[in-house]
């Protein structure tokens, strides 16, 4: 772990995105290597010991997915993808093979840094991910204890909507899919019933936000899975 | 112990029966045992009480023989008018069957069942045209005299003296819904018949003396009223089988008939079919061709075929079969169908040949467990033939008289050779150039030729050879001896020589036959068009039968198409598209040969493949008689099974090979689709990302050239906005869109919209109004998100900043009502439904950015859905956009969901 100068990859093979992000990423004070192709952007990841890899989904030689499969392989990295493709099927495949984000381009400088920040921490066991105890908007949520406040109350779950929320508050940040919440909290039998955990999600809007039909925390993207943001 | 369980075939054969019946109109027969009866006058009283009851009664024809008081009675009922044909100059007035069919009333009059109709009509008898009356579900009242029932035809005949022509087969009579016997005494019809009320009076004296004496119509009434008794009967064990099929033990042990060329066949058949219709049993009917069966003269073999379709009308399964031994092939077949019974005709004439004992008497011992029948046959009898087959018949067969010419050339030529070699041989080995010609003749000429050279050897020899020569004496009485083994000689090698070469070209052709099918197959199951198929059948067909075929193909609606004409077959004559469409509708072949239209000069036979009939093999034969070849028939029907499955064959390749040209241009459109939306959106996000790097380059830019790098991000987003926009469109234009469609609350994806245009709404004011019971949709939600998006961001668009956006949903009846309003300017007036058209906006020359297609794509996504939208002005000022979602049946959650406990507080092991 570099503590002193983050190191990250990007994998990308368009030299102008290339450049605005390893300005950015420079500009926050990281170290950068870039590569071209899936190959190459491996050895990179091999050798430099990274705590950061952005990855094109769209590479030359071989289709990204087949990076994240082989870091993954050997890897816990961070891995934030970047999809110029419409379709969530790709978006999907991309997180359930261990991406940790993904950006849909064209994106904004600022989207990029945010979802890095997230990334990195979450990496680093740092702020809310590797906190016991977190609060967002008036709610508190105790992992050790088992206990949620809303508001100075206890806030009464069922089982079900509390693994759920202790599975999104350990993720805090990352893109969940429905598939990997599913397996999580009903077992890999139960992966294609995504309606029970979309009415899960909906109690727990109901029960956490303070409007649930514009909810602040829980966030769908919508046929991709969930997200909870804390900032 | 007998199995006392109800038998499955029984049951599922008595629910078919049922199933069929059902959908069948009702045959009710008044029977009667001689004309006068007053079957019609009954038949007309009934007819009056039904439509009195208010049903639909038309009178199809009926004949009242100009009896006043019958009709009287037709009087106020409604008459279908009569088909006026010409035949043989004569116009003659028949049933109009396409009419009736065409009036389609409840129940039809139709008098006479046993009436032939006139040559040319569509079927040639008029209970033939009866069943298609039934088969389109009209219930039919008719009448029959006794005599006219095809099984006691016979013994009518033999009781009256008199055979009448016009018969009925039994099964017609048999499967009538109610039989009424329409019953006087004898005594009775004759003072009826002396006071003219039966004939005109002038026919009535000649009528008594040659039909009605009184012993005859005495016996004509027992046996009618045998026969109503009989179907009592029947009907009797019929209940009690549907009642408790287990209590009456059904033996099937059914009859095998053997048909030969004798002339009495005809009646074992008939009395086949009453044995067993007594017994309740089905029956077979098989003619066993061997080859000295196939030496028959046309004549008889079209009496065995005749036999056969006799039986076949009776109710028979026929089949021809072949082999060497009668007795054996019989034998083989009785037991492979499992008949227990066989029915022979008894020889009329005993052998002459002491050790050859009876066909019977074979059977019986071949067959030990079987029961051997043997039913007397009758003298000689000649009756009317079917149409058919007096073509046939007038078709005749010459003898070939050259060949007897040339067998005499042959011996005379021997004859030459044998004076020249004479000096030289001895004349006991100069004999031997006589017997060879004989097999020379036998070869080439057959049987009839080789005897004649037999003996026409025998003479030359004697007269140029034998001393003294030039005369028929004989100087040495050795030579008688000679002349006798010559003759036997030549006669037995001549006939065996014949019958072997006669059993060699059957062999030969049954071969060939075997041949073209398999050539036939295989060709076909090559071909990939239906093109090649009629090419294919054409030059088989053609080439196999010597005839002129036509396929009609059928198309999607079952409408025959013109046959393809291919070049150099030459084109069929003229093809009767009705009869063929007649074939085509019922699946049975129509025309020459057959009982619908046999006078047609052209057979038509339906394709009849697995899923359903393909169309029609029109054959017009240059020689009549071939059809009526039981083999020949066979192997036509063999070729248009083939046919029509390599048409189905076909088909089908044709319905893949689309549903792959699909898949591919699908797969070729999504590719084109992302990749295009890779090459745009590349150069967009490197636009972003470099618009963004310059704000944050330092040192920072100066107010004006920070806004500018703000510009062009804000019009890199509208450009891929555009994109977006562009890229969905040509996606749903496609037509069949995938819809990822899932369960799922209306709430979560309003959420991810409202979240996605946060920025756009960020200056209104955001309502959102859905009912807590709200039922869980089945829609995809990355489509309906972008719905909601749209309307969203066109609510924004078009209303000045801190109006109000609701969204909202509601329950109506099957679908779901949700609601996108705003209370900004609302829609130009009578624009509500040309906003959904491409390329429109609200107003023209807006400076208000976007190309119009986001409504377009909403409607595309919402009847992808199986929804509507539209648009329309508030009131009170503003506009709504609505769109509906159905309700569907959402899944049951009961298994999965929880119960809504309160969860403890404290700390628990997970």
């Amino acid at each position: 772990m570099n503590e002193i100068t983050p190191i990250a990859i990007l994998v990308e093979d368009e030299k102008q995105i290339r450049r605005f992000v390893r300005d950015a990423l420079e500009a926050e004070g990281w170290q950068v290597y870039e590569a071209e192709t899936v190959r190459q952007g491996l050895i990179e990841a091999g050798t430099r010991k990274p705590d950061l890899v952005i990855l094109d989904l769209g590479l030359p030689d071989c289709d990204g997915i087949e990076f994240i499969r082989d870091l993954r392989g050997w890897s816990e990295l961070p891995i934030i993808v970047l999809s110029a493709r419409s379709h969530e099927m790709d978006k999907i495949a991309a997180l359930d093979a261990g991406a940790d984000d993904y950006l849909t381009k064209p994106f904004g400088v600022g989207e990029l840094l945010a979802r890095v920040r997230v990334a990195l921490r979450r990496h680093q066991k740092t702020g809310a991910a590797g906190a016991t105890v977190v609060e967002f908007g008036g709610v508190r949520v105790d992992l050790v204890n088992h206990s949620v406040m809303r508001g100075g109350q206890m806030v009464h779950l069922t089982p079900i909507e509390y693994r759920l929320l202790a599975l999104l508050v350990r993720n805090a940040g990352k893109m969940l899919t429905h598939r990997q919440i599913l397996r999580e909290i009903w077992g890999p039998s139960h992966v294609e019933s995504s309606h029970y955990l979309r009415i899960y999600m909906g109690q727990l809007r109901h029960k956490l936000e303070e409007n649930p039909a514009q909810p602040r925390f829980f966030l769908t993207e919508a046929g991709v899975g969930y997200r909870l943001a804390l900032e | 112990m007998t199995d006392q369980r109800p038998n499955p075939d029984a049951l599922l054969d008595k629910i078919l029966r049922e199933e069929e019946k059902a959908q069948r109109g009702k045959l009710k027969i008044f029977f009667g045992a001689s004309a006068g009866v007053g079957k019609t006058y009954s038949m007309l009283s009934a007819a009056r009480q039904l439509r009195a009851q208010g049903r639909d009664v038309v009178v199809g024809i009926v004949e009242t023989h100009g009896r006043s008081e019958t009709m009287a009675l037709l009087d106020g009922l409604e008459v279908l008018p009569l088909r006026e044909v010409e035949y043989r100059g004569k116009i003659l007035r028949e049933f109009d069957l396409d009419g009736a069919l065409k009036r389609k009333p409840a129940l039809i009059l139709v008098d006479e069942l046993a009436h032939s109709n006139v040559e040319g009509s569509r079927h040639p008898k008029r209970w033939q045209d009866i069943e298609e009356l039934l088969a389109a579900g009209i219930d039919v009242l008719t009448t029959v005299n006794v005599q006219h029932l095809e099984t006691l035809n016979d013994i009518v005949g033999s009781i009256t003296g008199i055979r009448v022509q016009e018969t009925v087969p039994d099964k017609a009579f048999d499967q009538a819904d109610e039989v009424v016997l329409v019953d006087i005494t004898p005594d009775e019809l004759l003072q009826r018949l002396k006071e003219g009320k039966v004939y005109l009076p002038q026919q009535a004296e000649g009528a008594i003396r040659n039909f009605f004496r009184k012993g005859n119509l005495i016996a004509l009434r027992e046996l009618s009223l045998r026969r109503t008794a009989d179907r009592v009967d029947d009907q009797m064990r019929t209940y009690r089988l549907e009642q408790s099929i287990e209590t009456v033990w059904q033996t099937k042990g059914s009859l095998l008939v053997c048909v030969g060329p004798h002339r009495g066949s005809k009646k074992i058949v008939r009395s086949a079919s009453r044995i067993a219709s007594q017994l309740d049993v089905d029956w077979h009917a098989v003619y066993v061709e061997t080859p000295r069966l196939q030496r028959l003269p046309e004549a008889e073999r079209a009496r065995i075929l005749s036999t056969l379709r006799l039986a076949h009308e009776l109710g028979a399964n026929t089949a021809t079969l072949a082999g060497q031994d009668v007795a054996e092939t019989v034998v083989d077949y009785a037991r492979s169908h499992n008949l227990g019974k066989i029915i022979v005709g008894r020889d009329s004439v005993k052998s002459w040949l002491p050790w050859k004992r009876s066909f019977a008497d074979r059977i019986g011992q071949l067959s030990s467990d079987m029961d051997v029948i043997q039913i007397a046959q009758e003298s000689p009898e000649d009756r009317l033939r079917s149409p058919a087959e007096r073509r046939v018949w007038r078709e005749g067969s010459g003898t070939s008289w050259p060949s007897y010419v040339w067998a005499v050339a042959v011996c005379a030529a021997t004859t030459v050779l044998a004076t020249q070699v004479l000096p030289y041989f001895d004349l006991a080995n100069v004999v031997m150039l006589f017997l060879l010609a004989v097999v020379l003749v036998a070869v080439r000429f057959g049987r009839g030729p080789a005897v004649m050279a037999s003996f026409v050897s025998v003479a030359l020899f004697d007269f140029f050879l034998v001393p003294p020569r030039l005369s028929f004496a004989v100087s040495d009485v050795q030579y008688l001896l000679t002349f006798a083994v010559m003759l036997s000689v030549a006669l037995i090698i001549g006939q065996l020589t014949a019958s072997l070469q006669y059993q060699a070209r059957v062999a030969s052709q049954r071969e060939s036959r075997l041949r073209a099918l398999y050539e036939m197959a295989r060709d076909l199951s090559a071909v990939l068009l239906p093109e090649q198929i009629i090419v294919l059948s054409h030059k088989f067909v053609e080439s196999t039968f010597g005839v002129k075929v036509g396929v009609l193909l059928a198309d999607e609606h079952d409408k025959l198409q013109a046959p393809v004409m291919i070049d150099d077959a030459g084109p069929v004559s003229a093809i009767d598209y009705g009869i063929a469409q007649w074939s085509f509708d019922h699946a049975e072949p129509a025309g020459f040969g057959t009982d619908t239209l046999p006078g047609s000069p052209m057979l038509y036979l339906p394709l009849i493949a697995p899923m359903r009939t393909r169309g029609v093999l029109a054959v017009e034969p240059i020689n009549p008689r071939w059809l009526m070849i039981p083999e020949q028939r066979r192997q036509l029907d063999a070729f248009a099974a083939l046919i029509a499955t390599a048409l189905e064959r076909v088909h089908y390749i044709q319905v893949a090979q689309e549903a792959t040209l699909r898949i591919e241009s699908e797969r070729l459109r999504n590719s084109v689709l992302s990749a295009l939306s890779h090459d745009l959106r590349t150069p967009l996000t490197a636009l972003v990302g470099l618009a963004d790097a310059l704000t944050l380059t330092k040192p920072a830019l100066n107010g004006a050239q920070f806004e500018m790098a703000g510009a062009i991000r804000e019009q890199a987003f509208r450009m891929n906005a555009l994109v977006n926009n562009l890229l969905d469109m040509a996606r749903l234009q496609a037509g069949d869109v995938k819809l990822n469609r899932q369960w799922q609350p209306l709430e979560e994806v309003v959420g991810s919209a409202l979240k996605a245009r946060e920025q756009q709404l960020s200056s209104h004011r955001i309502h959102v109004a859905l009912p807590p019971d709200l039922p869980l949709l089945e829609f995809d939600a990355v489509l309906i998100e972008r719905v909601f998006c749209n309307l969203l961001e066109n609510a924004a668009k078009y209303t000045p900043p801190g109006s109000e956006i609701r969204v909202e949903a509601r329950i109506e009846g099957y679908e779901v009502q949700i609601s996108v309003s705003d209370n900004g300017p609302g829609l130009p007036p009578g624009k509500e439904e040309a906003i959904f058209e491409k390329f429109t906006r609200g107003e023209r020359e807006s400076v208000t950015p976007g190309v119009g297609l986001g409504l377009a794509i909403c409607r595309a996504i919402v009847e992808a859905h199986k929804g509507r939208i539209w648009a329309e002005n508030i009131p009170a000022g503003g506009a709504r956009f609505i769109f509906t979602l159905p309700r569907g049946m959402p899944p049951t959650l009961t298994d999965f969901l929880e119960d809504e406990r309160p969860e403890h507080a404290g700390p628990k092991p997970e």
